[in-house]
């Protein structure tokens, strides 16, 4: 069994955002960054199957140099091996186009991924590839077993219920909890991580479908009112006539 | 060229976030001077498809095909382009749903278009220029994002934009697109669907959500008897769904799922950041917690300092007094 996990490098999730001073980029300055946490379902629970069933767990990264510290984090949590496609994550079809190329060189039974992205949240990214390689996208799941070598089991949510779906390897799908429970490195897997192998690949092709031209922040509050908690009828009335809620 | 709404069903009836797909679609057309056609697929009824008018969709097409009634993502993507190609459409509207999501990216591989979801406000438009805002960084900021290709997929945000009414009937016409059963392979074993009597969260309008200051699953009838009064539905945040207080599907925040009502009614949330990204869009933000300095308060509209077990039935009393 070859499973792929894709992996994006995210702002932690206690991160302030800010932008240039034009508006125009993401500020890095002083933002740690982590392995996106919808991903680490799907990090995980790859690697429970591989243990369960044997094979091998890749992770799969579009981005630059400055990704690799949350890649090796990805190698000791028990992923085998790790490619990073060396380009900036220009957009979601972008970065489609990159882990179908990876898919195609080295077919894999499974392909697994977060069901976004907590930077950019365009749920698109699995999708996307699943059209390029013509295989099924299971999104998002929240449950994911192997019945034999050739079948897999899986749940997902729909608005106000879920879907039970069977589809034959290989398959895409996107996690999000209770997949799995997300684990954190022990010492021995952060000693093998430094070893492990982390292969740097070119992009293909750099086509884009859309321009980030500008970002801004919602608009600020204007303060809190407090009632009195003797008083708290006086709530609904607030909601009825002065904010027009209810 | 024209624009195209998919609308989604449930239950027979046009979904609410299909209706503000509708009102979208309404406007890009007026704003690029041509007309809107709405695609519905599975089982609606052609009365609620031609009340679609009032939004000021001219013209449904609608696949009855009796397989579509469950979602099958080829099936409906290929209903989808066909009507895509019929209508010579330029703008593509659907709701930023898990269906509607999942058919657009594969629409905008399909058809080498360019794809923006959580999209919250209507674009700009100047010459070639096609510009829409969406949500980034989990609510904590907005991105303005070019177009560069055509179509233009657009999946917005549940409750970004107000629903019109006021307009006429549409005409329900009948597409097909010759499926055949290899469009099904990826048909689901099975469809179980939430039993509740009460209002669906990603559609609700208002959300009354309780936390871990709600102490244990045998309280939660606070919860929900305020949600009742206030036709609302119920959510929670991480922990509780963690501790099986409350099913997982409740669960809001950055890793559960994100909701944008008219009104969160946060009781005994503390207020972590985590959180906050999955209903800092809300439009008005009321918090009950015990702690004045609960950090939930820096985000509200309203508040009370109190013990949710002493406010809440009063909340109760008072919503049952409201006429409705
Ligand atoms: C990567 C990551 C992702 C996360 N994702 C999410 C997420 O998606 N959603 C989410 O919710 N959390 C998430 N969290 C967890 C988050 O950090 C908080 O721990 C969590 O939101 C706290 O839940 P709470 O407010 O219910 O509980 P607590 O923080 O324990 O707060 C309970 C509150 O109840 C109040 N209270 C107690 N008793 C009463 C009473 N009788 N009456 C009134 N008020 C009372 C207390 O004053 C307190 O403010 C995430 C954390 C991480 C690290």
């Amino acid at each position: 069994m070859k499973i792929l996990v894709c992996i994006s490098n995210v702002p932690d999730t206690t991160s302030k955002i800010n932008f240039t001073a034009d508006n125009k980029e993401f500020d890095k300055t002083g933002v740690q960054y982590v392995i996106n946490p919808w991903d680490e379902y799907a990090l995980t629970r790859a690697i429970e199957l591989k243990e369960a069933k044997g094979g091998t767990v890749t992770v799969l990264n579009v981005g630059e140099a400055d990704s690799e510290p949350n890649i090796r984090k990805a190698l000791a949590i028990g992923a085998d091996d790790a490619i990073r496609v060396n380009a900036y994550p220009k957009d979601s079809f972008f970065v489609a186009q990159q882990i179908a190329a990876v898919a195609k060189e080295n077919s894999y039974d499974v392909i697994l991924m977060g069901k976004e992205s907590i930077d950019f949240n365009g749920s698109q990214v699995h999708n996307m590839v699943g059209e390029l390689l013509g295989i099924p996208a299971v999104v998002p799941a929240f449950k994911l077993d192997l019945l034999d070598d050739s079948t897999a089991r899986l749940e997902r949510e729909i608005e106000g219920g879920k879907e039970v779906v069977e589809v034959k390897l290989p398959f895409i799908a996107s996690a999000q909890q209770p997949m799995s429970e997300p684990r954190i490195p022990n010492m021995r897997g952060i000693m093998t991580a430094r070893t492990k192998p982390l292969k740097v690949v070119e992009p293909t092709g750099a086509d884009t479908k859309v321009d980030y031209v500008n970002y801004s922040k919602p608009e600020k509050k204007g303060g809190v009112k407090m009632i009195d908690p003797e008083n708290a009828g006086e709530l609904i009335k607030l909601l009825r006539n002065e904010a027009k809620v209810l | 060229m024209s624009v195209l709404v998919f609308v989604e069903g449930l239950n027979g009836e046009v979904k609410k976030s299909s209706l503000e797909a509708a009102t979208y679609g309404s406007q890009v057309a007026q704003q690029l001077g041509t007309t809107v056609t709405a695609v519905a697929i599975g089982e609606v009824k052609e009365d609620a498809l031609a009340r679609l008018g009032e939004q000021g969709i001219s013209k449904v097409l609608y696949d009855g095909d009796e397989r579509l009634s469950q979602f099958v993502a080829n099936a409906y993507v290929k209903v989808i382009a066909k009507a895509v190609e019929q209508e010579n459409a330029r703008v593509l509207v659907f709701s930023n749903s898990n269906i509607g999501a999942a058919i657009g990216a594969k629409l905008a591989v399909r058809l080498n278009g360019s794809l923006a979801t959580n999209v919250t406000a209507l674009p700009k438009i100047e010459g070639d220029s096609f510009t829409v805002t969406r949500g980034v960084f989990s609510g904590k900021a907005l991105a303005d994002v070019a177009l560069t290709a055509d179509p233009k997929i657009i999946a917005i945000k549940k409750n970004s934009i107000d629903i019109t009414s006021g307009g006429g009937t549409a005409t329900v016409e009948n597409i097909s697109a010759e499926l055949t059963d290899a469009d099904f392979s990826e048909k689901p074993k099975e469809t179980v669907m939430q039993e509740t009597d009460g209002v669906l969260l990603p559609e609700a309008a208002i959300v009354v959500s309780g936390g871990r200051g709600m102490k244990g699953p045998e309280n939660w009838h606070l919860i929900e008897d305020l949600a009742k009064e206030l036709g609302a539905a119920t959510a929670c945040s991480k922990p509780v769904s963690d501790m099986d207080w409350r099913p997982h599907h409740e669960h809001v925040g950055q890793t559960g799922i994100t909701v944008s009502p008219n009104l969160y009614i946060a009781i005994g949330i503390s207020g972590a950041i985590q959180h906050l990204a999955g209903v800092n869009s809300s439009k008005v933000i009321v918090v009950i917690n015990k702690d004045p300095e609960a950090p939930f308060f820096k985000a509200a509209d309203y508040g009370i300092v109190g013990d949710a077990f002493e406010v809440v039935p009063k909340l109760i009393e008072a919503a049952k007094a409201l006429d409705k």
